[in-house]
């Protein structure tokens, strides 16, 4: 079975509490130089069949109508290749 | 005939038992509806209650939106029919874009409970016209995930066409854009709030105050007179 993988992140100008939260704990935690956090969501998706254009384009949908709020968030779509045999 | 409410329960909904009572002390017959019913059960008006239908995974409000039930209330909404989304009602009544924007995590993180101070804005939907434009109330507000956010463009929009419905008062409980706390449709059939006037009908629990029975005298009356 072939990994599609959906990456949802709120759009760039929609405050982020959750990210800055983590921010705003980095250095106590002794992590300095990081000027900005984002938190988003990855959804793994493990398709039955062949991932092909027409699969790509149902996925497309049920990111766009479902799995985010395109009010609100941004995703991109894109096939998981499995690594190499021996890398 | 008195008229007959339908009040949505969803898998996670909470608040579905006292928005029922809200309704019956208004005056007008609850009718309990469940999730998976496609059919409305000839109800003259729908109110999608609080609580964290399917538990607010992926958002709050996402998972319910393609309810069964929901489909009929969407088509039904659109032909006129007055639908109220409290708090969570109010998240699906954005996810199924029958009202623009979206809801998001309070800007503090935290789950607030606390009584409201609101300001009336439009009392003219189908919801409000028990109250006077401008009128304050108090009614109970509690959840995490609270703020309105819409692009500029939309609270634009918003504002010039009279659809900010509710106003907070005395601050901003979660960093809703321009305080908004509840908007309406360009019909006013639909509303949706965050705060929960269901929790002020009865001088004894709540906020001691009957603030918001308002909304279900409002919309008896409107469908009395219909």
């Amino acid at each position: 079975m072939a990994r599609v993988v959906v990456d949802v992140m709120l759009k760039p100008e929609i405050l982020d509490p959750q990210g800055q939260a983590v921010q705003r704990a980095l250095p106590r935690l002794g992590f300095e130089g990081i000027a900005d956090v984002r938190q988003g969501k990855r959804f793994e998706l493990e398709v039955e069949g062949p991932v092909d254009d027409a699969a790509l384009a149902r996925i497309h949908e049920m990111a766009e109508t479902f799995l985010a709020n395109t009010v609100i968030e941004d995703f991109t779509v894109r096939v998981d290749e499995p690594a190499e045999a021996g890398s | 005939m008195t008229a007959r409410i339908g009040v949505i329960t969803f898998p996670g909904t909470l608040d579905d038992r006292d928005t029922q009572r809200a309704v019956r002390v208004a005056g007008a017959e609850a009718v309990p509806l469940w999730h998976r019913d496609k059919d409305l059960k000839q109800v003259d008006a729908v109110v999608l209650p609080g609580g964290f239908s399917y538990g607010d995974y992926l958002r709050a409000g996402a998972i319910s939106r393609f309810s069964p039930v929901m489909e009929t209330v969407i088509e039904q909404a659109r032909a006129g029919m007055p639908v109220l989304g409290i708090c969570n009602g109010f998240q699906v009544l954005t996810e199924t874009h029958l009202l623009p924007g979206a809801m998001l995590r309070n800007n503090h993180l935290h789950f607030i409970c606390r009584d409201q101070k609101l300001r009336v804005e439009n009392a003219n939907t189908a919801w409000t016209t028990d109250y006077e434009a401008g009128q304050e109330i108090s009614v109970p507000l509690k959840n995490i995930d609270g703020r309105y956010v819409a692009d500029e463009r939309t609270l634009d929009m918003l504002e010039a066409e009279g659809r900010v419905a509710f106003r907070y008062l005395d601050g901003n409980p979660n960093g809703s854009l321009r305080d908004i706390a509840g908007i309406t449709n360009e019909a006013g059939n639909v509303v949706g709030l965050m705060p929960h006037p269901e929790h002020a009908v009865e001088p004894l629990i709540g906020t001691g105050r009957t603030d918001g029975l308002g909304f279900f005298t409002s919309i008896l009356k409107r469908l009395v007179n219909a």
